[in-house]
């Protein structure tokens, strides 16, 4: 059985309970942070540990916590980005919804380490339920005495507020997120300044994801370097993985990075292989965003080196050959679906997304829908390929925030690894109507929905 | 799209806007307009589930907003229904991870089932369907979100009656 | 500090963006701002139309920025190097940003009353490609009134969000904003309601394209028939210094008075843009001199963007005011 820290304790009854949870070794970590430690030596710890931002960017914690504005003696705020949209990804909710506390704790020890009075949750809207069993689980801290005025008798106060967003995947984005905190139509800020320097209300803030959160109570509880032993190289500790599509056994795992993706798609512990026995065609291994692969590049790296579960191995060969871990949705295609058609999915979801702030996201992201929504009903043109590939290629990098880049990767993956396919379904218009590529050999009928 | 107004006016229960109040509270004093997301969740609940120009005026006024403000941003969250909805509004997900776990299928099942497009509503006014982007819950495809839950794994017709049985059955008990 | 733009050096204080250290320098290194006015706080950023390339962040740390950063809202370093018209990368990012803003854009130049002076004109006939590739439908929106004197052609914007700005920053509040979100964005009153206060006409001004105009000069003629005069009057409310529209005698309509960047040097209020139609109301400076590279100052569509001269750009227009 692998290492695990943030499901540890998910198997005990009532775990969702504050009794439970305590029990457990519950709410240690703000005992520790606050009696023993200082908020530099919280900081230094989650250094220490090499945790990466949960995300989906990846960026080191300790070095964006570091960065935060403390000269200034400005308020600080520490929020929670519990905005989880990206397809594929269901992870923050698994934690959210079964083990509430262990978050309440992480932003109660984070709050501490940043020097923070008053935290955020910033709850995606749809999560309604979830946001009742967060504040219930604040209530439950507060009254046993781990949040509000002076915790514990040391003087430290901090209240924690839970914010529901109302549908916008752009608030995953932490600058539209804290203009969405702020009561704002969620679009992204110009970067610089950061956060850390101007975020929420102008004061300096640490917009950090759920899970990421969630690691910081093992992590001063065991110590930084206990975690960093975990993993494997740069990609230290462990890490939920949301799986999900044509597998046997979707769901939420947590695995320690390193891990064999043939293991975890293959083994029964994890996805338990591909729905009905059917091959494998390919796999958005972080996220909808993060490039697609095809099975055989999934594997294997360029390199022949088998890939791994880990920031490093995923995104080995860059764009041409890799892919990234991005926030840990992992979706699986088995040989009958169609890549344009999930191109063409995905390109809707983010043309729909688009804050429509900056032209090229606003204007390329419909165009690119439109070209793909043709080319999948068999009204394409071949020239198409190319002219979707010049669109991705000036939407990405020139727009303000990474929406516009999350848009064009997948196009750019999936015209790089399956052009045949997308010019199969120009030379085969009728076909690509009725069936699709590759599923000559299925006899189910395939359901066109009708444009949208 | 043109502004939906009632011309009646949006008057809340005392203790509804006892309870915008309080969530006013919540944020640093002077920056109650964060306030804004969660108080229109609160007003669409109390308005039949969507926002009328009405109700977003009380909004503006109950927060000492500009209207503008307010049309802003109900405008740009999806979770905002500027016209009126059925008594349960079916919001099924049709994003990929669904898209290939027959959520394509889920859709077009409602429709038949229903008789009604996207976007309408059925003559009884309980039911109305809409398409949404990800909800976050792609590894128990196909779903659909009803209210305040999520409705998981609906693989199935018998499944998808056996809900809209009980939501029928629940929108009779509830006139 | 030091800066180098397109193979100039220039020295500008710390906390000069790309874009001001480049308008310095002037001429065709300026990148096109279609979004972006200086006296709007928080504009800029939005269109993208300003990419450059940075090749050397700084002295201290020369490295090239990974990406095409926004010259409007990045601030220069000591010794950063920065490519706009000599990098072709920029070149090929910028034609493709004019393909974007052209995609919801209706082309109908021809009956629309910014030609002559549309910022959108300038960078599509400066940056972009012949052809559009775009053939699916446009989005189109109905003409609207926002208030006594401005009109809204929704179809025409490219959504720079500027003026909106000047709703929040000079008048006392704003009535229309930004709707919607994504490609479906639009500036709207949301309810039908008018935009009313003493300088809501200065929206006209900063709008780079025919979206907002003035409802008191659509279709009675073209810019470039007219003969822009720099003229003043005592104002209470601004400082009444403005440019007449002329032809003739007749005032054709009042505008503030812009810069070579086509921005507004001094906000105007409503009373001189919208009530003195007459002459008598005005003192008369003189000719105003179009800095702004556009066909007002060219004056003709012959090949090329270049403006003429300056020598023989003052000299025609003395010949065209001889007999005023």
């Amino acid at each position: 059985m692998a290492k695990k820290i943030l499901l540890e304790h998910i198997d005990k009854p009532g775990i969702k309970s504050y009794e439970v949870y305590r029990q457990q070794g519950g709410y240690n970590s703000v005992e520790k942070a606050l009696r023993e430690m200082k908020p530099a030596d919280i900081v230094e710890e989650v250094k220490k540990s090499g945790l990466r931002g949960r995300g989906g960017a990846g960026f080191p914690t300790g070095m964006k916590w570091s960065f935060i504005d403390k000269k200034s003696g400005n308020l600080r705020y520490l929020v929670c980005n519990a905005d989880e949209s990206e397809p594929g990804t269901f992870k923050d909710r698994f934690l959210m919804e079964f083990i509430p506390h262990l978050l309440i704790e992480g932003m109660i020890t984070s709050s501490i380490a940043l020097e923070s009075n008053l935290g955020f949750i910033y709850i995606r809207g749809e999560f309604r339920w979830i946001k009742t069993i967060l504040e219930n689980a604040i209530a439950e801290a507060r009254a046993a005495g781990w949040l509000g005025h002076n915790i514990l008798g040391t003087g430290y106060s901090l209240e924690l507020v839970v914010h529901p967003g109302a549908g916008a995947y752009i608030c995953g984005e932490e600058t539209a997120l804290l203009e969405s905190l702020e009561g704002k139509r969620g679009l992204p800020r110009i970067k610089p300044p950061f956060p850390a320097v101007k975020g929420l209300y102008g004061n300096p803030t640490v917009v950090n994801n759920v899970e990421t959160i969630a690691a910081v109570p093992w992590i001063i509880n065991n110590g930084g370097d206990a975690y960093a032993k975990i993993g494997i190289g740069r990609s230290t500790g462990t890490k939920l993985i949301s799986a999900c599509g044509n597998i046997n056994k979707p769901g939420v795992y947590e695995i320690e990075l390193g891990l064999q993706v043939d293991e975890f798609l293959n083994s029964d512990e994890y996805c338990g292989g591909v729905l009905d026995g059917k091959m494998l065609k390919a796999v958005v291994a972080g996220g909808s965003s993060v490039p697609i692969l095809p099975a055989e590049l999934f594997f294997k790296t360029k390199k022949g080196e088998p890939r791994l579960m880990s920031y490093e191995s995923l995104s080995d060969g860059g764009f041409e050959s890799g892919t990234m871990l991005g926030s840990g949705g992992f979706i699986v295609y088995d040989e009958d679906q169609c890549i344009v058609r999930n191109t063409w999915n995905f390109t809707r979801f983010y043309h729909h997304e688009s804050c429509g702030q900056c032209s090229p996201c606003r204007e390329g992201t419909g165009w690119m829908e439109k070209v793909l929504h043709n080319l999948e009903s068999g009204h394409g043109k071949l020239s198409d390929v190319d002219l979707l590939w010049d669109i991705q290629k000036k939407i990405d990098g020139n727009t303000i925030c990474p929406l516009g880049d999350a848009a064009a990767w997948p196009v750019a993956s999936a015209i790089r690894h399956f052009r045949e396919e997308f010019e199969w379904h120009v030379e085969h218009p009728h076909d690509a109507q009725k069936r699709n590529y590759g599923l000559l050999k299925s006899t189910k009928e395939y359901f066109v929905a009708s444009a949208i | 799209m043109l502004a939906v107004k009632t011309n009646k006016p949006f008057n809340p229960s005392e203790e509804i806007q006892n309870q915008i109040r309080g969530v006013m509270d919540q944020y640093p004093e002077g920056k109650s307009k964060s306030a804004l997301l969660p108080v229109l969740h609160i007003v669409q609940n109390e308005n039949a589930g969507w926002l009328s120009v009405e109700a977003m005026d009380k909004v503006a006024e109950l927060m000492n907003l500009r209207p503008i403000e307010v049309y802003e941003v109900a405008t740009f969250y999806s979770m905002y229904n500027l016209k009126p909805v059925g008594k349960f509004l079916l919001e099924v997900c049709h994003t990929g991870p669904c898209a290939i776990m027959k959520g394509e299928w889920l859709i077009d099942y409602l429709k038949r089932k229903l008789k009604i497009s996207i976007g309408e509503t059925t003559s009884d006014g309980l039911f109305t369907l809409k398409t949404v982007e990800c909800l976050g819950a792609c590894g128990y495809a196909p779903m659909m979100q009803i209210g305040e839950y999520y409705y998981e794994h609906l693989n199935s017709e018998e499944k998808v009656d056996k809900l809209l049985e009980d939501f029928r059955m629940k929108g009779f008990n509830r006139n | 500090m030091k800066v180098t733009i397109d193979n100039i050096e220039i020295e500008v204080e710390a906390g000069t963006t790309i874009m001001n250290a480049a308008r310095k320098v002037g001429g065709e290194i300026v990148p096109p701002a279609m979004c972006y006015y200086t006296s709007l706080k928080g504009s800029g950023g939005k269109c993208r139309a300003c990419l450059v390339k940075v090749s050397q962040g700084s002295t201290a740390d020369p490295r090239p920025m990974p990406k095409l950063v926004a010259s409007c809202c990045t601030t220069v370093q000591e010794g950063m190097v920065v490519q706009n018209i000599t990098s072709p990368e920029v070149l090929e990012t910028r034609k493709g940003i004019v393909e974007f803003l052209l995609i919801n854009h209706p082309l109908d130049c021809p009956i629309c009353d910014q030609a002559g002076e549309c910022d959108l004109q300038n960078f599509a006939f400066d940056h972009g490609r012949q052809k559009t590739r775009y053939d699916f439908e446009r989005r189109t929106f109905d003409v609207i009134n926002i208030g006594e004197d401005i009109k809204l052609h929704m179809t025409r914007c490219i959504l720079c969000y500027r003026c909106t700005m000047v709703a929040d920053q000079l008048t006392d509040g704003r009535e229309h904003g930004i709707l919607w979100r994504g490609d479906k964005s639009e500036i709207s009153t949301y309810i039908q309601k008018a935009v009313e206060n003493d300088f809501s006409g200065n929206m006209i001004d900063v709008c780079p394209v025919g979206a907002l105009t003035d409802k008191h000069f659509r279709f009675r003629n073209r810019v470039w028939f007219l003969n822009p005069m720099d003229a003043h009057r005592d104002c209470k409310k601004c400082s009444g210094k403005v440019v007449l529209w002329m032809r003739g005698e007749e005032i054709y309509r009042v505008t503030g008075r812009k810069d070579q960047h086509a921005e507004l040097k001094e906000f105007i209020c409503n009373d001189c843009r919208f009530e003195n139609y007459d002459t008598k109301n005005w003192t008369i400076e003189g000719p105003r001199e179009i800095e702004n590279e556009s066909v007002i100052n060219s004056n003709h569509y012959e090949e090329g963007t270049k403006a003429l001269p300056k020598e023989l750009f003052s000299k025609l227009n003395n010949e065209k005011w001889g007999d005023f």
